[in-house]
């Protein structure tokens, strides 16, 4: 099987800019460079590659609202979006440590394809080694003459960037994000309009996340047929699946698109001894939990979807049976409570009345009214009562938790504790 | 966490007589110059200034602050607003080492209280702290991304996996020795 992602990946000893060439890098940007920027457009959209950020939106769609032309602004920006703050997705990391050109690679491709001149990495302040890796690979590329002005003799000049930030979930939100890099206080913007017409310093601006971007280089070189049938499903290409939690061997794998949940934990060596698997999170903590029973499942956007969750980041979370699933939603709305930006009150107010709320009912002091009053709050947060979607996030975990889980908060209530002994 | 939490008080009038000049030294001032050529507008490069000073002073002193803001030429509330917006800017002293230790949902999902508990118990402190001889500062943090290798902590930016009771105190140890310094 092709695995245009990790094929490059080394986490010890990462290739530096010759390796990566005599093993194929840098073709994907070269043909790039031969064709116009919409040609390039047309390729990706042609790909079906979907946004790997959490959302599954079409990247060439995406792309395809940048001004381009002659009357376009002069100045536009392309950020790669490397905040991965999604507590259990540990995805982005691995490709950047392991696979450092990959990513610049296929940041010249986006930034050719949208004409762009200045480019950013968004980096994650906890990722010292991936920021080191990073700037070694840009260096390597500047030297080269890869990026800088006239990049191969071309009319064509890009320069790139690292930022690295200082640790907060929301500046992963990519308006946020944009806010952010310019140096104000993070808190997300209004749409319309949209960052690509109006994005960083007031210019057309297309943020993408690390994994989408790192996916260019092959669509270029190998063309989007060949990337189309990478997976036998819907949703093209292949994808970084992980799972994290008790099982054997935790990780990361790049597996076709649609491989269904099970085959990811049976890679992992399944549950550890005497442990059985009582729920999962798809794709991150602001997912809605499944259980066993949908592990047949195809990890692709529409299938989960119809089983009533999110393919979100594609690492999965197992819950066991020896931990307590309102102490595990305590622990998710906890993380969301203190990483709300509080811009808009159901956020800033609902989420830490939650935490309260659920410390209770974990305490075993928690009432009947603790729960109609847990679901009124899903129903307060959720999608076009709050500026952003962190707080959707926050309550997909809760209400599916509780549908699923019903029977251990009741025991919380009705034996005065946890049953877990947490 | 049971640590109260400081009031921030900025002192306008003291603001205005600071000039960055007297306050960072030149190795701070063009490693910030340098951030500040990478970006369209000179606030761009606050958070980035924020860490330059930070990693030579280890905090950020209200005197950094209003140095910083002069250099940018931004409002020292404004600058507040980002420093206390992250997680990884200290506006108050910490120790020669920081343990940050992962809180979030695959550390949970392997105990990671345990070794919170042996943390608090071996350094005499609660997170939030720092222990009396001014060496070690304990923080929560969130998901450090190596979920794959729960529980960990970051110490001085440094990530360390994969971690028992054992590893724990070797760890400490390390410190104690003036190791990791
Ligand atoms: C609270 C919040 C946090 C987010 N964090 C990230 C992140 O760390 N990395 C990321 O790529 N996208 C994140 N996103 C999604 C981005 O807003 C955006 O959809 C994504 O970067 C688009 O890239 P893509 O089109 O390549 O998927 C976050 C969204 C929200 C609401
Ligand atoms: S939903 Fe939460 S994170 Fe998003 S803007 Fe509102 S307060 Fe901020
Ligand atoms: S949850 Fe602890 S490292 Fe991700």
């Amino acid at each position: 099987m092709d695995k245009p992602l990790s094929q490059y990946l080394d986490l010890d000893n990462p290739q530096n800019l010759d390796a990566y060439k005599t093993t194929g890098g840098y073709q994907g940007f070269e043909t790039a460079l031969n064709m116009q920027p919409q040609e390039v457009q047309k390729q990706v959209s042609d790909s079906q590659l979907k946004g790997r950020g959490g959302a599954g939106f079409m990247t060439g769609i995406k792309w395809s609202f940048v001004p381009m032309g002659k009357d376009a602004p002069k100045n536009k920006y392309l950020v790669c979006n490397a905040d991965e703050m999604e507590p259990g997705t540990f995805k982005d990391r691995w490709l950047m440590e392991g696979a450092p050109h990959l990513l610049i690679e296929g940041m010249m491709i986006a930034a050719y394809a949208i004409g762009a001149d200045v480019a950013y990495i968004f980096l994650r302040g906890e990722y010292r080694l991936c920021a080191t890796r990073l700037q070694q690979a840009i260096d390597e590329a500047e030297a080269a003459g890869l990026l800088g002005n006239n990049i191969n003799g071309t009319q064509y000049s890009l320069k790139l960037h690292l930022h690295t930030s200082a640790g907060r979930y929301i500046c992963g939100e990519e308006t946020a994000l944009i806010n952010a890099l310019e140096g104000k206080r993070a808190n997300p913007r209004a749409k319309p309009p949209f960052p690509q017409v109006v994005g960083l310093f007031g210019r057309p601006t297309i943020v993408n996340n690390c994994e989408t971007l790192c996916n260019l280089p092959g669509i270029l070189k190998n063309g989007s047929q060949w990337y189309a049938e990478l997976s036998g499903g819907p949703d093209a290409g292949t994808k970084i699946y992980g799972i994290s939690g008790r099982v054997k061997n935790a990780g990361l794998w790049e597996l076709p698109m649609g491989t269904t949940a099970r085959h990811i934990l049976e890679l992992s060596g399944s549950m550890q001894d005497n442990l059985t698997l009582r729920g999962w999170l798809p794709g991150g903590a602001s997912t809605d939990f499944l259980l066993p029973e949908h592990l047949d499942t195809r990890m692709e956007y529409d299938a989960i979807s119809k089983v009533g969750s999110r393919m979100g980041t594609g690492v999965m979370i197992v819950l066991d049976d020896k931990h307590c699933p309102v102490g595990m939603i305590l622990n998710l709305l906890k993380f969301f409570a203190q990483e709300s930006c509080g811009w808009c009150t159901p956020c800033r107010d609902g989420l830490p009345w939650a935490v309260e709320i659920l410390s209770r009912i974990e305490d075993g002091q928690g009432t009947q009214d603790d729960l109609d009053a847990l679901q009124q709050l899903c129903g307060f947060m959720w999608i076009g009562k709050t500026f952003c979607a962190l707080a959707p996030g926050a309550v997909e975990p809760l209400r599916s938790g509780m549908k699923y889980f019903a029977d251990d908060f009741q025991q919380h209530i009705d034996h005065k504790g946890c049953p877990h002994g947490h | 966490m049971s640590n109260e939490i400081p009031i921030l008080q900025i002192d306008l009038a003291k603001q205005q007589v600071v000039n960055y000049r007297d306050v960072l030294s030149q190795t701070e001032i063009d490693a910030i110059e340098h951030e500040c050529s990478l970006y369209e507008s000179r606030h761009a490069a606050a958070i980035d200034a924020l860490q330059i000073v930070q990693k030579q002073r280890r905090w950020i002193s209200d005197e950094s602050l209003y140095a910083i803001a002069n250099m940018l030429g931004m409002s020292a509330t404004e600058l507040e607003g980002i420093a206390t917006f992250y997680n990884l800017i200290y506006r108050q002293p910490v120790g020669e080492h920081v343990i940050h230790l992962c809180d979030s949902i695959s550390c949970w999902l392997h105990d990671y209280q345990i070794i919170a508990n042996h943390l608090r118990n071996t350094l005499n402190i609660e997170f939030g702290q720092t222990t009396k001889d001014g060496k070690i500062t304990l923080l929560p943090n969130v998901c450090l991304g190596c979920c794959d290798k729960a529980p960990a902590l970051m110490l001085d930016g440094e990530l360390v996996e994969s971690l028992n009771i054992e590893t724990l105190d070797n760890l400490m140890q390390g410190l104690s020795r003036g190791q990791n310094g």
